[in-house]
């Protein structure tokens, strides 16, 4: 067996540890080792943005990077994104705007989103659809995902004032 | 089965004695966007990955003597919140960001789309434009080289073992000058670039082009700079003349081939093309200093 | 937003037509659902697949041994471990597929047919172990001339994949082995008088590059199974018993013996509706007596799964100058791949369905090339032959001076016409698309230089078919709706929606679920638009029979005739005066008293749904040109559509917005490029390149609704006309803002600015 490198990190706010093979990604270990199988993997080379997760605030494809890379890393997954059993407001704006179909993209579009309205609560529509490029959706076209990220960030500036 | 091992090491000295211990299969990991890739596909089996992340320097952006110093593994998001430098070199961040989606600028890296050495890598034809040059760290110490030095053929650079570009030093910004960078690509984002085209020129008090350099990515074996297209706007306003000169000069240039990306013909045009554009955004934004 | 036209006011719907919360919402936003990939079982193995890389080549030798003796290897597996099947055709719900085709395209056996065709697996304990004992296995290969060129592998010198296949449908029987598998013919009239008649005619020579399907989840399953032959599978496919079948066909196991639970599935379009990896998972699970899960990688997607065909397509048409189209030759020549069985016959049936046409042929050929066996894709050959024959009538319009829309209403089918294929047409709302998008303010806006707008139209039959479901009410008066059917995009919210409808509940009380193969009778797969007409009609009638038994109880409670008993609004009403103090009896009432009634209240129908209403679209895209950079950007994009009746209209409109956005692809970049030696050169997303969030505006649909009188809620199919006319209407909007007619897909900036270049 290859050695395995001890890491500690800090996913969705709480403690990890995991043991990792140093060529492990930070998607598998997610998945294989935390049981975090919300990150999806639909390319594995950093083309689809299945895998985005937010590592000490940067958006980042979780396959792109090496699990032995995340010690001392604050991580945010799809999986920390609803407080408790309440949606956040994407979750919410998703599902009442039906932009997902399959929803196999769906955790990715939503983690990056998230980084999006964090960056900029008030993007345009072209800002909206440059900053998901990265995120492929072959169910919706993307019009309903857009438009949903845009209602989310109306709501969340409302919340603000 | 391959064994790999992973090293992150916080200072540069450590990091170019673990590059030389490792060996010919030891490979640097700053942003690993395509490392991680090669990887992956199997192209790649190092026994050695270093991440040089830790090392002093690698990340982070200061001003010094008037220019700016990039830790070459500084994420791409870093470098576009980066106000200062943005109103400077506009061109280069504009390249670097660039550089696949959202998720990938928040780990790639200059350091890395440099030493990937493809020569459609976008944040090269900006980077020469702008002189910008390398500092690199290895067993023998510091030494800096010019931007365009780095890549030689694809997929390989001038490094000697051990060594890793630390830092990108762009120089000081001259009064009314001003740099852009275009590509071609099929889609709007995510793809790699067909035709890459940076420019950056300076002009007189009178707004005549007093410098222009041109570099041109992915119409020959590495990204490289166009003296001739340079030269053809040296002297002008960009009026109609000039600008044909230049996309005239910059087709002359190119040496290209066709792949699954672009044809010989479509990327010499394509050249001309973006070389014009990015020279017309350049001294617009140049006059916009002036 | 879309607009809702012409909607039924004859039924009084609470919950049809709403919008609800899918009920698996929750799951999906939260990361919980199960997808393949997330499916494990303890002790699990890894299982990885060896290919070919070879376009072309006999198998002169596999040489297992190396692999097997390496440690953490429990198995190896070779067509040698699979029985030898004989040729034998299975009606799968799309399209039919050949038993011994389907074994051989999940293992290569003698011959390998294309780059990444299986030829050995292993199961593993753990990824490294697997990828190092793939290294392991030695095969020898003797490489044989390959061609995937469709109109290549018809030439007599071609190499030949199939030394068995003989071509079907010649008047006479060859001679000799071809890879064209099979010709086919549709006629009417006389051809030769009929352009005879015609004032102008035009004609065209199309081609369209094999695409995919482009799920963003690859395949993948778990398969685990036990020495007395009992298996299960865990996987994501648009059919378990579809799953069920074929893993029961290629192993020669019972079908009962093979419980398929369906996971949750990532995305199909028709590439779903076959089997790669699960009979592969069950025999590497019998050899090591460890459950074994199998995970594709997205190469791997790319160069074994099912794209559609490359194909050829030449159209002639012939018309009076009032527009009246007088005759139409058209011949098509599709890839099949490795195996026979492209859409070329789908592709022929609805290549003129849109038109009223008294002389016409059109033939197709079916032709194996040494590329993936294609699978189905949306629509399965119907975008491809539009594609030909949309342009050709976009070509026809501006020869005739006639305005696109004018030019097709004029040659519209209507109810009472033949249609191309044979049926005659009722209850379609063909003619009501063209008028929603004439009308539509789109049309009619104004365009900037190197700007061009494009109309196409598109056909596809839907499908009926086998479906079971069962509905369940609790104690408490909530229900449970079981169907056979993966929800791909959204059909367990309309199945519980019609369920719903019916009972007169809420929609919140009726939880739908999708079921294994052992907990839910016969289901065709999802596919061919069957769903929510199908298995629809299936749970519509079941909740039906509950609401007569309920009727039944309250009779029997009241004590009165059950013709004095009528269901309004979720609840038993006397219609006995004297009885009216009663009250009514809520379905909640009748539940707490089901075991005084009669027992547990809940039913089950299985049928075979006929009917399935034929679906048009019509759409309008607006395109700019960069003359210089032969980029094309996609300004606005209407499209209408009969659907019927929507009965969750979002999700309506989501699936005429992801056809469109697919189409789009299919015309601007999508393409299959291989190189010298037939190997795939973009195997990945990176140089396959399907539309990004930043590449489309946003597509509007419109909701046409002609309702279908054989479903009871008037529903058509919907998920597969939206990806019919986009093909040609990206084309004829650029053949608009350039000038010149693109006649090759797809339009990437090479191509335009070449053709920009010479015009």
């Amino acid at each position: 067996m290859t050695s395995r490198r001890h890491i500690s990190a800090t996913v969705n706010g709480d403690p990890v540890e995991f043991l990792s093979e140093a060529g492990t990604t930070l998607l598998d270990a997610l998945r294989d080792e935390l049981g975090l199988t919300g990150s999806k993997e639909g390319c594995g080379s950093g083309d689809c943005g299945a895998c985005s997760v937010i590592v000490d605030g940067r958006l980042i494809c979780s396959c792109l990077m090496l699990a032995a890379e995340a010690e001392g890393r604050r991580i945010e997954t799809i999986e920390g994104m609803a407080d408790g059993s309440t949606l956040h407001p994407l979750q919410r704006k998703f599902l009442e705007h039906a932009a997902l179909q399959c929803g196999f993209c769906t955790p990715g579009l939503l983690v990056a989103a998230k980084a999006l309205l964090d960056a900029n609560p008030d993007p345009s529509e072209s800002e909206t659809r440059y900053w998901l490029a990265g995120n492929l959706c072959r169910c919706t076209g993307y019009d309903k995902v857009i438009r949903a990220v845009m209602d989310a960030a109306a709501e969340l500036r409302q919340a603000r004032v | 089965m391959s064994q790999i091992a992973y090293l992150a090491p916080t200072s540069a000295d450590e990091a170019a004695a673990a590059l030389i211990k490792g060996g010919a299969t030891a490979r640097v990991l700053s942003g690993g966007t395509d490392l991680l890739v090669q990887l992956r596909a199997g192209r790649l089996a190092p026994g050695l990955i270093v991440d040089v992340k830790r090392v002093p320097g690698a990340i982070g952006i200061r001003q010094e003597d008037g220019g700016f110093v990039i830790g070459a593994s500084t994420p791409g998001m870093t470098i576009g919140e980066h106000a200062a430098l943005e109103k400077a070199w506009p061109g280069v961040v504009e390249a670097v960001m660039l550089i696949g989606s959202t998720q990938i600028q928040g780990r790639a890296s200059i350091a890395g789309n440099l030493c990937n050495a493809s020569p459609a890598a976008d944040s090269a034809p900006a980077l020469i434009a702008a002189r910008a040059t390398c500092v690199i760290v290895g067993p023998s110490g510091r030494r800096e080289a010019p931007v365009e030095a780095i890549g030689i053929a694809p997929g390989r650079t001038s490094l000697a073992k051990g060594e890793f570009v630390l830092e990108i030093r762009l120089p000081p910004r001259a009064a009314r000058s001003a740099d852009a960078y275009l590509r071609s690509i099929p889609r709007t984002e995510m793809d790699i670039a067909v035709v890459g085209a940076g420019v950056n020129l300076t002009l007189d008090a009178d707004g005549v082009i007093a410098d222009a350099r041109v570099a041109l990515g992915a119409v020959g074996p590495t990204v490289a700079l166009a003296p001739d297209a340079g030269a053809a706007i040296i002297g002008t306003r960009l009026d109609e003349a000039a600008l044909a000169r230049l996309d005239d000069a910059a087709r002359s240039a190119c040496q290209p081939i066709s792949d699954k990306r672009g044809t010989v013909d479509f990327r010499t045009k394509i050249a001309g093309v973006l070389a014009r554009r990015a020279a017309a955004i350049a001294y617009g934004r140049a006059r916009g200093r002036a | 937003m879309s607009e809702v036209m012409d909607r039924p006011q004859t039924l009084n719907l609470k919950v049809v037509g709403t919008r609800p919360i899918r009920p698996d919402g929750a799951d999906k936003v939260t990361g919980k659902a199960t997808f393949g990939a997330d499916f494990s079982m303890p002790g699990m193995l890894v299982g990885k697949i060896k290919r070919s890389p070879h376009a072309h080549a006999r198998i002169v030798s596999i040489d297992t041994k190396k692999a097997l003796a390496l440690a953490g290897v429990k198995a190896v597996i070779t067509a040698a471990d699979f029985p030898d099947l004989a040729s034998e055709e299975y009606e799968a719900g799309e399209s039919a597929a050949n038993l011994r085709d389907l074994a051989l395209n999940c293992m290569a056996r003698g011959k390998v047919l294309y780059d990444g065709h299986a030829v050995a697996a292993v199961a593993a304990t753990s990824s490294s172990i697997a990828d190092a004992a793939l290294a392991l296995i030695t095969v020898t290969y003797d490489v044989l001339p390959h061609v995937i060129d469709v109109e290549a592998a018809m030439e007599a010198g071609a190499p030949v994949l199939h030394a068995h296949l003989f071509t079907e449908g010649l008047e006479t029987k060859p001679d000799r082995p071809s890879n064209i598998a099979k010709r086919n013919e549709l006629m009417r009239g006389d051809l030769e008088a009929g352009f005879a008649q015609a004032e102008v005619t035009v004609e065209g020579r199309y081609t369209t590059a094999a695409v995919h399907q482009g799920y963003i989840e690859p395949h993948a399953c778990v398969a685990a199974f036990a020495p007395d032959g009992q298996c299960q599978v865990w996987s994501s496919s648009q059919g378990q018993f579809m799953v069920r079948t074929y893993c029961a066909k290629i192993l020669g196991l019972e079908a009962s013996n093979i419980r398929v639970t369906p996971t949750e599935i990532g995305g199909g379009f028709g590439g779903k509706t076959t089997v790669y990896l699960e009979p592969l998972a069950l025999a590497l699970s019998r050899q090591s007596g460890a459950p074994v899960k199998m995970v594709m990688t997205r190469e791997e997607v790319f160069r074994a799964t099912g794209p559609t065909s490359g194909a050829v397509i030449e159209v002639k048409l012939g018309a009076k100058r009032d527009g009246a189209i007088t005759a139409a030759r058209v011949v098509l020549k599709y890839q099949a791949g490795a195996f026979p069985g492209s859409p070329v016959g789908a592709g022929s049936m609805t290549a003129l369905a849109c038109y009223d046409v008294p002389n016409f042929s059109v033939t197709g050929f079916d032709v194996v090339t040494n590329s993936p066996k294609v699978a189905a894709y949306r629509a399965p050959g119907a975008p491809i032959s539009a594609f030909g024959v949309e342009s050709a009538m976009d070509d026809l319009a501006r020869e005739l001076g006639m305005d696109p829309i004018a030019l097709r209403r004029k040659n519209a089918v209507r109810d009472g016409v033949k249609a191309a294929y044979g049926p005659t047409f009722r209850n379609i709302g063909y003619l009501e698309t063209l008028e929603a998008i004439a009308d539509h303010p789109h049309y009619k806006a104004p365009l900037g230089p190197n700007q061009g707008r494009g109309v196409a139209v598109g056909f596809w039959f839907n499908v009926g078919g086998e479906s079971t479901a069962a509905v369940q009410v609790g104690e408490d008066g909530s229900a449970v709706v079981v169907t056979g059917n993966p929800d791909i995009g959204g059909s367990r919210a309309s199945m519980a929606m019609m369920a719903a409808e019916v009972l007169g509940l809420p929609i919140e009380k009726v939880r739908p679920i999708v079921a294994d193969t052992a907990s839910i009778g016969f289901s065709m797969l999802t596919g061919g638009s069957r769903t929510t007409f199908a298995t629809g009609m299936a749970v519509t009638q079941a909740a039906q029979k509950i609401v007569v038994d309920l009727k039944r109880r309250a009779a029997q409670i009241w004590d009165v005739p059950v013709e004095q008993v009528d269901w309004i609004n979720g609840a038993a009403v006397c219609l006995d005066a004297a009885k009216a103090d009663k009250g009514d009896l809520t379905l909640a009432a009748l539940a707490a008293q089901s075991a005084r009634t009669g027992g547990p209240i809940g039913a089950q129908v299985s049928l075979t749904a006929q009917g399935a209403g034929p679906g048009f679209g019509a759409h309008i895209c607006d395109v700019e040109v960069d003359p210089e950079t032969g980029h094309v950007t996609i300004l606005r994009y209407t499209a209408a559509q009969d659907v019927g009746r929507a009965i969750h209209p979002a999700y309506v409109e989501g699936q005429i917005q992801g056809g469109v956005a697919q189409g789009i692809g299919w015309a601007l970049n999508e393409e299959y490029v291989f190189d010298s030696e037939g190997r795939m050169e973009n195997a990945g997303f990176l140089d396959y390149r399907v539309p990004v969030a930043s590449d489309l505006p946003m597509i509007e649909p419109i909701i046409v609704e002609v309702a279908n009188p054989r479903h009871p809620f008037g529903a058509k199919g919907v998920g597969e006309v939206p990806i019919v006319p986009p093909l040609a209407a990206v084309a004829n909007a650029v053949r608009a803002a350039i000038g010149v007619r693109m006649t090759d897909l797809p339009l990437s900036p090479p191509k335009i600015r070449a053709v920009i270049d010479a015009r």
